[in-house]
């Protein structure tokens, strides 16, 4: 790939470690206009006409097709997969087991070793155990369901209730499992007003559109292209080729469009693996697509949870007390745990603080990571909880956040780099005509609706990964950007050209995007938000270098240098870029995160207001408008900045009314393992929505001063929702997703 | 069998299991109609079939000898967009693009169907249908779109509606 560098021997990298902050940043200084913008995607052509190719979707010479077996059962140990059945389907060219090899669960984002491997023990009703492969999708259908697994049943964990007594605290994940300060207790009992309530939200599955898929190809030279549809190439690459038992340099994944991830495609899932074995074993390419039930069976849920808070207040609402203790589940061996808490760090202040996360093992699918761990559930619980303490205080739930605001880290004691809640608060209220909310509940009927209005705050933390690109500019002048980075929907590929262009003075047009190819240099990967501030800060630096580079070519200093619209201009001259670039220039770019994450906390901020309307009768909710206000560090390109908050928020939809994955009590099995059942918001389901964001540079999160702002939009916005409804009819439900059967009891005459 | 798809007339030997979808991504190189469920639940798989939108996963492929098939690719190139195409482009109405073909397939058709006056859940009036905003979210709702770009789907399709209804008027 470093072709053009080594033939020139001109590469060279640019590092940064985020050590200091970094006060300049030359998006601000540049004259091409593009950053910010709201322009249309630049791949945006490709996919409105069906011509983006998705992983199942690259064509292949003697192409075999994969259809994935599951153990029909929750816990067990495989006797036997009796397979002549399908073998003797016309089309069938074999049955592939290897139960050492095959993944039992898939991967968490971001590991570099294999998941937990070994499918003759099945953990969890669906695992993936085997694969048919056929010369036709049909026949390897076909042979899939006749194959009969047979097993030595065990005893299995399948009922939450059944089993939170034996929680445990697992090790430190994304945040440890606790954390407090002060004495809690003591502050509840002194406290003049206190809120004590519990909170559940169930399963839930990030069903992406595009189910995960894989096209598993071996070289010659014993390399496996494999392509994927995968959120973070790099570490995915890591998993696969120690899963296969190859070396790292020998697997190759290929992701340059993804289907929607969310969390879902941060780590290797089955059908990666099973695709690999058996293209090995038949020296024949294999496609697998996994089945849309079998993304609900086999990848990963959001874990289920069940949150109680504690808030104690003086008479004023300053909080003295804030304790949030959370059971989350997963597999046994398996220690990612929803880091409901995440956000109650730092949210508001108190002196007496408490959060705490405890582990229950069942023999459900894997929890891991979907959109905004942590805070997408955590901020559920929480802000329903502010909005029952301003209710008891007679305070209006802005008043209420506001008089809790910190003005440090209220647990490391450290500053906050940017913080703007306050201003979201007020300019959401001013934007949505929150002084015609009725304070007092069950008030605003209309026909055979009652109407309310809530909100909620949103926080984020931010996060910087290493992250690396390169950015080569031709001869013609052209500059193309090339780094393992996914686009999942996020607009990566728009934001990376759009850094160039700004900051190398090219048309958009004449900057080309590369993603998505593990050959290219390794990025963060999509996942935590972080993918804009990072991947954008290596094309930053890479492009910095170049910079440096024309600026040399011309004889003059970067600083006296203006480039704008493919040409340089300096000391009255002004030149063609691709007159000083020679043959070709390359530079790669490396950011990594450095001392500021530890010296600032830095997050995004934002406020939800919602708007709905409850039907008397039948208790059916109708969200009638929303509205997010955001503050995220600079925002690079504002229409896709809006549209991955439009998603955020409709995911809050959805948890605050509608999704819920219903484990079977016998087995653990998903009952509602499709789309059909699964109920994600629809068009019907979903308003206009405005998003509004406010300015902000944040100099401690990286050179382009952006910061996260794919999960910010879910964080609080099922909460705004729910508060609407007890703002509406008086009734409060604590247990997520609020649907009609528990509104109905509750309902006023 | 025989069939037009994109104005293309085909001869093909379809497995009688092969539904249309499979038939156009597995056998024909058109992949850009999308498999998000093979249910009918999702939307995803939108094709016009002699004018109408279908969920091509539903269908067999068998059961459309000599019928008028109408996929994503047959509505535009990335140099060429149909003015919904290039609609969704503007308003942002998509974003990782997976449920994209579908749903502009299914706006072709849905603008169709309002056209000949076709009343839907949230038509006030069964026999004067205008398109509003409830309209267009009610008749796209079977079009899931996890990315969530429901409000720029509906204002791009309201763009292009509006359009129309000028030329016509
Ligand atoms: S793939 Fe046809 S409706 Fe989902
Ligand atoms: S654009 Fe991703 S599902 Fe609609």
């Amino acid at each position: 790939m470093s072709l053009i560098g080594t033939l020139l021997g001109r590469e060279e990298t640019r590092s940064l470690t985020m050590d200091q902050p970094h006060p300049h940043s030359l998006l601000d200084q540049g004259t091409q206009g593009v950053i910010g913008r709201p322009l249309d995607r630049i791949e945006g052509p490709l996919k409105v006409s069906g011509r983006a190719t998705y992983a199942a979707e690259y064509p292949a010479e003697n192409l075999a097709y994969g259809v994935l077996v599951r153990a029909p059962f929750g816990s067990g140990t495989i006797r036997d997969v009796v397979a002549d059945a399908a073998r003797s389907v016309p089309g069938v060219i074999d049955v592939v087991t290897d139960y050492p090899t095959f993944i039992r669960n898939p991967q968490q984002g971001g590991e570099m070793k294999a998941p937990t491997q070994g499918v003759q023990k099945v953990d969890y009703h669906g695992e993936i155990v085997a694969i048919v492969v056929a010369d036709t999708f049909e026949a390897a259908r076909e042979g899939a369901a006749l194959v009969h697994v047979d097993a030595e049943p065990a005893e299995g964990a399948y009922v939450f209730a059944a089993h939170r007594d034996q929680a445990e605290t697992p090790p430190p994940d994304q945040i440890p499992p606790t954390t407090s300060q002060g004495d809690v207790d003591a502050a509840m009992a002194a406290a003049a007003v206190t809120v004590d309530a519990t909170y559940t939200t169930p399963s839930q599955n990030s069903a992406a559109m595009e189910p995960h898929a894989s096209i598993a190809h071996w070289q010659d030279d014993g390399t496996l292209v494999l392509h994927g549809a995968y959120q973070m190439v790099a570490s995915d690459q890591s998993q696969l080729a120690a899963a296969l038992g190859v070396a790292k340099d020998k697997v190759r994944i290929v992701s340059r469009y993804v289907g929607g991830g969310f969390g879902s495609k941060l780590g290797i899932a089955p059908e990666s693996v099973a695709a690999a074995v058996a293209a090995r074993k038949l020296a024949r390419p294999v496609k697998v697509a996994m089945a849309r039930q079998q993304v609900f069976d086999a990848t990963v849920r959001r874990s289920n949870t069940e949150q109680r808070i504690r808030l104690g207040a003086g008479p004023d609402g300053r909080l003295t007390a804030i304790a949030h203790e959370t059971l989350a589940t997963n597999l046994p061996g398996e220690d990612f745990f929803e880091p409901a808490g995440i956000g109650t760090h730092f949210a508001y202040a108190a002196a007496n603080r408490l959060v705490d996360h405890k582990l229950v093992r069942l023999n459900w699918l894997l929890a891991g990571s979907m959109r905004a761990p942590g805070e997408a559930v955590g901020m559920l619980a929480l802000e329903a909880a502010m909005d029952e303490l301003a209710e008891k205080l007679q305070l209006d739930p802005i008043e209420l956040r506001r008089r809790n605001e910190p003005d440090q880290d209220p647990e490391k004691q450290v500053p906050f780099s940017s913080r703007q809640l306050v201003p979201c608060m007020d300019k959401g209220a001013q934007l949505f005509g929150w002084a015609d909310r009725h304070a007092a509940p069950a008030s605003d009927r209309r026909g055979e609706w009652w109407h309310g209005m809530g909100m909620a705050a949103a926080v984020r933390s931010n996060m910087l990964q290493k992250s690396s690109a390169r950015v080569q500019l031709t001869p013609e002048g052209r500059a193309i950007v090339a780094t393992d980075m996914t686009d999942i929907g996020t607009g990566s590929y728009t934001i990376l050209a759009q850094i160039a262009a700004e900051t190398l003075g090219l048309p958009l047009d004449r900057v080309e995007v590369q993603l998505g190819d593990g050959a290219a240099p390794p990025s963060a990967g999509s996942g935590g938000s972080w993918g804009a501030g990072s991947a954008g800060s290596s094309v930053y630096l890479a492009c910095e270098l170049l910079r440096e580079k024309l600026a040399k070519a011309m004889g003059t200093s970067p600083e006296s240098m203006t480039l704008k619209d493919g040409r340089a201009i300096a000391d009255n001259r002004a030149v063609d870029i691709a007159e000083l670039v020679g043959d070709g220039l390359s530079a790669l770019g490396e950011i990594a995160p450095g001392k500021q994450e530890k010296a600032f906390n830095q997050a995004s901020y934002g406020a939800h207001f919602a708007e709905v309307k409850v039907n008397a009768v039948t208790g059916e909710v109708r969200v009638e408008r929303m509205l997010g206000v955001f503050a995220a560090g600079r925002i690079l390109n504002e229409k896709t900045a809006r549209s991955q908050c439009l998603g955020g928020m409709t995911f809050g939809i959805g948890a605050a009314l509608t999704e819920e994955l219903v484990h079977d009590p016998r087995n653990g099995k998903v009952v509602n393992r499709d789309l059909g059942e699964y109920h994600v918001p629809v068009n019907a389901d979903v308003p206009q929505i405005d998003v509004h964001f406010l300015d902000e540079r944040d100099i401690h999160a990286n050179p382009i001063h952006a910061k996260g702002i794919g999960e910010l939009g879910i964080s609080g916005a099922g909460a705004a929702i729910a508060n609407a409804i007890y703002n509406a009819t008086g009734v409060r439900v604590r247990d997520y997703p609020i649907t009609c059967d528990k509104l109905l009891e509750g309902l006023p005459g | 069998m025989r069939f037009t798809i994109n104005g293309q007339s085909h001869e093909a030997e379809v497995d009688i299991r092969t539904s249309l979808l499979d038939l156009a991504r597995e056998h024909l190189g058109l992949t850009g109609s999308k498999k998000g469920c093979d249910h009918g639940q999702c939307g995803a798989c939108t094709m016009l079939v002699n004018g109408r939108r279908i969920n091509s996963c539903l269908t067999l492929a068998v059961m459309h000898q000599d019928d008028d098939i109408v996929t994503i690719e047959g509505l535009g190139t990335p140099e060429a967009l149909h003015p919904l195409q290039a609609a969704f482009v503007r308003h942002d109405g998509y974003q990782c693009g997976y449920c994209t073909p579908g749903q502009i397939c299914s706006a072709v058709g849905m603008l169709d169907e309002v056209a000949k006056g076709w009343p839907s859940h949230a038509s006030a009036d069964l026999d004067a249908v205008t398109l509003d905003d409830a309209e267009i979210s009610e008749r796209m709702s079977g079009n899931i779109c996890r990315c969530a770009a429901y409000p720029n789907i509906v204002d791009a399709i309201r763009e292009v509606a509006g359009e129309r209804d000028e030329v016509a008027a």
